[in-house]
């Protein structure tokens, strides 16, 4: 590293420069400044402005229930490295009203609908403030405190009918319906009249009309079931002729609860709820909660562990962009075939993960303080095979085959431009920022495990269309190749993990957010102990939902033949932005 | 035709047509045919239909047992793989899906989550497996089941299918089943043949037991 990124690192006191507006977060455990909900605009603003923290990366809300508060949470970067600023803003939590920072930050579009529809958190000032994971007219707001499901049996886990009794019994019989619903009092059926749809299309249906020409627009429905979407992914766009004037994404329709299931299981159960996150990569999902927790308990992995840890984190993320070139290729029309290339790389880093893990897609591979197992025998000479005979050669082979392809550069260039003040301002992260001019990795922006060690070069194009996403997809699966060699070369032997291996694990209370470079952006996971044996807060950054945020700019003005490209190019994964 | 299990062995082929010529019932050769040539809807949910997509991929090629034709449209298939977690907001659709299929028509549950509800069982927001609105031919356990034991699974299809006889299959017989009722999304899921259920439910005086209950429940 050199001299100038140390001084990056510095995170200034702001108390002292907004003194009166801004404080410290005096709890114990807990980071960052609480900031009155009045000055949050101009605090934030100035922040950007002044101070060139650029990017807001991620906002949530807790709800602490037993003070009767609400917590708005944020993270601002510099998108030229560095840690988090953490800024805070606590509001009475009946009363819950925040002021919006969509018309500061494109990024916080979604996660302000996202915290109102699972908080209840009102942003005043956000023009659009829907529901988005569930629908519009769902009852209550289900990451509240005291919301409880339908199939509700205790706070926590492990529940007492289960253990240590060990009663088994079907959740069905307890609840009245024999199903997973429950309804408000009073409410009658027959008499429900569904909302949202209506609202959706009538705005679509507004934008892009001529007065003069009597021009109309068609709107047009995409999704869930689409299969260009890469799963249940809906949008609705009106068309000018074939242009694209209008798009909204709808989501939610893999929206299975990770936030709340999370706060009532234990630490160590939510390994394997986030392999089913980004279910393509589990392992670099494994690695960010991994990060968080550890982050609270100040401990660190020992050196064999962090190389299996990287040298897994790598593998996922090489066969996650070979993936996407499949994926590509199947955007642009040719089905199939191309897919199976790049399937049959996928099942040879697959083959690995069941050696060293058990499972071909869910690893649950990570623990806190290290991983589950070590490598079995001859698994590190396979890898060897892969990465210095087998994964060189297939890049090449897939760069000859895409690269200067004629159909390819005709559909790809210039689609679906991203400038870079868009992508940093839309929170758009990994190979979409970085194709956009914005050399920002956090491997390297904000190192973590043993990558300040590893030489490898961050990506960067500068042209922010679905080529260059391409095409740095491409780079950066070369460089993983690279860092895979050195760690290969490198691994010592050694324990694998700090500590004993614990089910129980002891988190003192504090907040932490831990995040990674995962093959689709940044993941962060931001969690919040009260020294219990369960997070009081589990929030996902989900950088396929955060990356979403610039579809329709990257689609407005195109084809709309291009949308599915568009889309595929953005690489999401339906478990991560739904969760 | 190489396949021994066409042929009736009751017959007698003159010596200089064998080979060429088989006979055989009308049921077998209809059921032979159509357990040949399934296709499956191309409607992937969530992690199991990367599995599935890996079913079709080179390693283990559904193509040996005609099943490599994806539809994307319900109209031209003939099963659908529920490959995922069924969301509340999403099971209208599928139920729509499934009433869009031309009969027969076949469901496989693929997974924990289809089956019943899976590792995200306990959530608000998700269905306690699919066969609470659907009709479910095949369960197939695993999260996600590997494509193996997919394959497994399909392979129990077929040899559903070979043993429906056209006159006793449902599929053929007067009244035919009617459509599935499409779920409404209230301010939860409703299924239009609970709405009484739901109308009593809701509308019952309030007990003065319940409090007591919970304490019970929290000592």
């Amino acid at each position: 590293m050199s001299e100038e990124q140390i001084t990056v690192v510095q995170i200034p006191d702001i108390s002292l420069q907004y003194e009166g507006r801004v404080v410290k977060d005096a709890r114990v455990g807990y980071s960052g400044f609480i900031v009155g909900a009045e000055h949050l605009l101009e605090i934030v603003q100035s922040l950007r402005d002044e101070l060139g923290f650029d990017y807001l990366s991620s906002v949530t809300g807790v709800d602490y229930l037993p003070e009767g508060k609400m917590e708005v949470v944020y993270h601002l970067y510099r998108s030229i490295g560095g840690p988090a600023l953490v800024l805070k803003v606590q509001v009475p939590r009946d009363e819950a009203v925040v002021p919006s920072l969509y018309h500061l930050f494109k990024s916080a579009d979604w996660q302000e609908r996202e915290a109102w529809d699972l908080l209840g958190i009102r942003f005043e000032g956000h023009p659009d403030l829907r529901r988005i994971l569930t629908w519009e007219g769902f009852a209550g707001h289900p990451l509240r405190k005291d919301w409880k499901e339908p199939y509700f049996e205790e706070e926590t886990k492990p529940f007492k009918s289960r253990w240590p009794e060990g009663i088994t019994g079907h959740i069905e019989d307890k609840n009245p319906f024999h199903d997973n619903v429950q309804y408000p009092d009073g409410f009658d059926p027959e008499t429900w009249v569904p909302q949202a749809e209506e609202a959706l299309y009538t705005s679509a249906k507004k934008i892009g009309r001529d007065a003069e020409l009597h021009t109309d627009t068609i709107v047009v429905n995409l999704g869930p079931q689409h299969p260009s979407t890469h799963g249940v992914f809906r949008m609705v766009a009106a068309l000018d002729g074939e242009q694209v004037v209008f798009l909204k994404p709808v989501m939610g329709y893999l929206h299975r609860n990770h936030e709340k299931i999370g706060e009532r299981n234990t630490y160590l159960q939510n390994m394997p709820f986030t392999d089913r996150l980004d279910y393509v990569s589990s392992m670099s999902n494994n690695f960010g909660y991994a990060l968080a927790v550890e982050k609270l308990m100040g401990i660190k992995p020992p050196e064999r562990a962090d190389y299996i840890r990287v040298m897994m984190a790598e593998l996922t993320r090489w066969m996650n962009h070979v993936f996407s070139f499949g994926f590509l290729w199947n955007d642009l029309g040719s089905y199939f075939t191309p897919m199976i290339y790049a399937l049959e790389e996928r099942e040879l880093v697959l083959d690995i993960f069941e050696a060293v893990s058990g499972s071909r897609m869910m690893c649950n591979y990570f623990r806190f303080g290290g991983v589950a197992r070590d490598l079995p025998v001859g698994v590190l000479d396979r890898v060897k095979e892969l990465v210095f005979e087998r994964m060189p050669r297939r890049l090449d082979d897939i760069d000859k085959m895409l690269t200067t392809n004629e159909i390819v550069r005709n559909r790809c260039i210039g689609c679906g431009v991203l400038t870079a003040e868009q992508a940093i301002n839309n929170g758009a992260s990994g190979p979409n920022l970085r194709a956009s001019g914005v050399p920002y990795d956090i491997r390297r922006a904000d190192p973590y495990s043993i990558y300040d060690r590893l030489d490898f070069d961050v990506v960067v194009h500068y042209h922010g269309d679905v080529y260059d996403r391409y095409l740095t997809r491409l780079d950066e699966a070369r460089q993983s190749n690279r860092i895979l060699q050195q760690v290969v070369r490198d691994i010592p032997e050694g324990p694998i993990m700090t500590g004993k291996p614990a089910y129980q694990v002891r988190v003192p209370a504090g907040d932490a957010y831990g995040r990674v470079e995962g093959p689709k952006g940044e993941l962060g996971f931001y969690i919040v102990s009260t020294g219990k044996p369960n997070p009081w807060r589990y929030h996902v950054r989900a950088p396929s939902f955060i990356n979403l945020t610039s579809l329709e700019d990257m689609c407005r003005g195109g084809k709309i033949a291009d949308v599915v490209l568009n889309l595929g190019a953005v690489d999401i994964v339906l478990g991560e932005v739904d969760r | 035709m190489s396949d021994d299990s066409l042929q009736s062995s009751n017959y007698d082929i003159p010596p200089e047509m064998q080979g060429t010529v088989s006979i055989t019932s009308l049921d077998k050769v209809y059921a032979w045919s159509r357990k040949n040539s399934m296709w499956p809807m191309m409607f992937g949910l969530a992690c199991c239909a990367i599995e599935m997509v890996v079913l079709a991929a080179s390693r283990f090629d559904i193509a040996r047992f005609g099943m490599e034709v994806m539809r994307p449209s319900p109209r031209q298939s003939d099963f659908l793989i529920v490959s995922g977690t069924v969301t509340k907001k999403m099971v209208p659709q599928i139920v729509r899906l499934y009433n869009q299929m031309p009969e027969p028509k076949y469901v496989v549950a693929m997974g924990a989550c289809a089956s019943g509800g899976g590792p995200f069982k306990e959530g608000y927001s998700v269905v306690s497996g699919i066969d609470k609105f659907i009709p479910v031919d095949v369960y197939i356990p695993g999260c996600p089941p590997t494509p193996q034991a997919l394959m497994n699974g399909l392979i129990a299809l077929t040899k559903k299918v070979d043993k429906e006889r056209i006159k006793t299959s449902k599929w053929y017989s007067k009244g035919a089943e009617a459509a599935v009722p499409v779920p409404v999304l209230g301010p939860d899921l409703m299924d239009p043949r609970k709405y009484a259920l739901i109308y009593e439910q809701t509308h019952r005086p309030i007990e003065p037991e319940i409090p007591a209950e919970t304490e019970q429940k929290e000592g």
